[in-house]
């Protein structure tokens, strides 16, 4: 059978290159970073090599990189760390409705020592309109959070500017940019972020290797306290395979991510202008223009996201949803909920994300199976019944 | 794959998918806010299910717990059909996954739902045959046989105001001196 991976927001193939990369330091080069013997220093020098691949990807000083284990840690040490750095300038923190969950979670857990927090609502494309988070400010606000590219809906959201007026009311900003790294361009200075998160498995690293870019001169308490790793911020002897799975796949992107969107835009375009023309009752969710080149997600109404994505895999089809049934909680996405997407079209939620390996071949396929599952599990539903006998009338 | 091979069978191989038009009885449960809902048409034969047929918005275990139901109900009786459980479904899919379980009640509430409306379908029926039921009494007013809304204790179509007898429990115009269907008297 076929198999046709669209659920690369989940999880990219390593590179090779990676692999190569990364190899020595699985098999002979073993030492440990902060040993002073030769074993160490050879290790030692591979991390920071790659501490400065990291920096030159996103525009920072190699300094301002710091190796975490996730981009959910990544998240919850500028959440935890930036917000309890300040805690006596402050206890408020502003977020957007869209967030991640580590992003939302850590929110909730400073909610639990003492700080509020506000989320910003997003409009129909899920948008954060920057004047909201402005408004949302108080003398008591010690850090803004707003996701650099959201993975349910793949809008873009305007960071920029909000960095902006976040710096002329002297609150620093993170940004969550996991999704966005290594599959758009991303600078730092650009930004005008004071710490931003990545993730090597969102553009062909390993799993278990990221970063947390914090701004020089920034002050931050670590999540991980214990030894003298990463300046003292983030304890616990280095993932040094992994980060130098992540500093190769930085060096490898920084080169080649111009063709690599050019490749997965025309694509993901193929795939939005295409599946509405097969199916009806079909709707794009998040920005049209404002989005990941590697996203296309949608809504299919009078049907549940979990059942298409079965059937999806029994043609050798991996994508992902949002819908209720697809979490272990049974909630649906609270990002379409937030971009007021009702409930019930919530349950058909679908996402494709794509990687620049995917062939034209492959969304043919797509394409060519997508519509039978959705008929099929219409003719199950009797939503669609109900909406083809009132519209009968 | 996070169902047991006969959830995936089937989900892929529902058994019974459709709507019966004329159904003997039609239950419906659950709603898209939810997660799941599911529709469950019969048709009754000498106190037996003798079609089923089903519709189902929501995930593979809500496909497949339907499918199975039906399945499991076709031929009984109802009274067999609605010992039907939760418990039985998931025990004959092979098991389902903890946080799906839910949609093993949603199944088996649609079957007994829809035998539910069957019954009433039937009783209604009955009524209309004999014109004697002491649930229909309430809804009628005792002096002009007209319709009375809901539990409103006032008849629209002849103005006066009724209460329930504390002798008989049917209606009977409110402040009169005895009860139109049973006679006693009633204090003022």
């Amino acid at each position: 059978m076929k198999r046709v991976y669209l659920d690369h927001i989940a999880a990219t193939p390593v590179d090779p290159q990676v692999v190569e990369a990364m190899m020595p330091f699985l098999r002979d080069k073993f030492g440990n970073p902060q040993s002073l013997h030769s074993a160490g220093q050879e290790a030692l020098e591979a991390i920071e090599e790659a501490r400065a691949r990291v920096g030159e990807l996103i525009g920072a000083l190699s300094e301002e990189i710091f190796f975490t284990s996730s981009g959910s840690e990544a998240n919850n040490f500028a959440l935890k760390g930036l917000a309890l750095a300040k805690r006596d300038k402050g206890n408020h923190v502003v977020g957007s409705a869209v967030e991640h969950q580590s992003v939302l979670s850590s929110g909730r857990s400073l909610e639990k020592i003492g700080f509020s927090s506000t989320l910003v609502p997003v409009d129909g494309h899920g948008l954060v309109d920057p004047e909201d988070v402005k408004k949302a400010i108080k003398k008591e606000t010690v850090l803004v959070s707003v996701m650099l590219a959201n993975s349910e809906v793949g809008t873009i959201e305007p960071v920029a500017e909000i960095a902006r007026l976040c710096r002329e009311a002297g609150v620093p900003v993170h940004t969550d940019a996991v999704a966005a790294v290594g599959n758009m361009p991303v600078d730092v200075n650009e930004l005008g972020v004071d710490s931003l998160s990545l993730a090597g498995d969102q553009f062909y690293g390993p799993k278990g290797s990221a970063a947390l870019f914090i701004r020089k001169g920034t002050r931050i308490l670590p999540l991980i306290d214990g030894g003298i790793q990463e300046g003292g911020r983030r304890a616990g002897t280095e993932n040094v395979a992994g980060i130098v799975g992540l500093g190769k796949a930085a060096e490898i992107a920084a080169s080649r991510l111009p063709e690599r969107m050019v490749r997965m835009r025309q694509l993901r375009d193929r795939l939005i202008d295409a599946l509405p023309r097969l199916v009806d009752y079909i709707l794009l969710t998040g920005h049209r223009e404002k989005r990941l080149p590697h996203h296309a997600s949608f809504c299919v109404r009078f049907i549940e996201g979990e059942a298409m994505l079965l059937n999806l895999d029994m043609k050798g089809v991996a994508a992902s949803s949002g819908s209720a049934c697809t979490s272990r909680a049974l909630k649906a996405s609270h990002v379409l909920l937030a971009m007021g997407v009702d409930h019930a079209l919530a349950q058909g939620s679908l996402v494709f994300s794509l990687i620049d390996g995917t062939a034209e071949e492959d969304i043919d396929y797509l394409l060519d199976v997508f519509p039978p599952i959705i008929e099929r599990l219409r003719q199950m539903s009797p939503l669609y019944t109900k909406f083809m006998e009132e519209n009968k009338k | 794959m996070i169902y047991s091979e006969k959830v995936m069978e089937h989900f892929q191989n529902p058994r019974n998918v459709g709507v019966i038009k004329g159904a003997d009885g039609v239950g419906q449960v659950g709603n898209p806010v939810c997660g799941d809902m599911m529709t469950f048409y019969i048709k009754v034969k000498d106190n037996r299910l003798e079609d089923i047929k089903f519709q189902t918005f929501g995930c593979g275990a809500a496909i497949a717990v339907s499918s199975m139901i039906s399945e499991m109900a076709m031929g009984k009786t109802l009274e067999e059909a609605l010992e039907i459980t939760n418990e039985s479904v998931a025990e004959e899919l092979g098991g389902l996954p903890k946080n799906k379980l839910h949609c093993s009640n949603l199944g088996a509430d649609a079957l007994h739902a829809a035998i539910e409306d069957y019954k009433k379908k039937q009783a209604v029926t009955k009524e209309e045959a004999t014109g004697t039921s002491s649930e229909a009494e309430k809804c009628y007013c005792p002096y002009c046989e007209g319709p009375i809304e809901g539990l409103e204790e006032y008849c629209e179509s002849c103005q006066i105001e009724l209460e329930e007898c504390p002798h008989c429990g049917n209606l009977t115009r409110k402040g009169g001196d005895k009860c139109i269907k049973c006679g006693a008297g009633l204090e003022p």
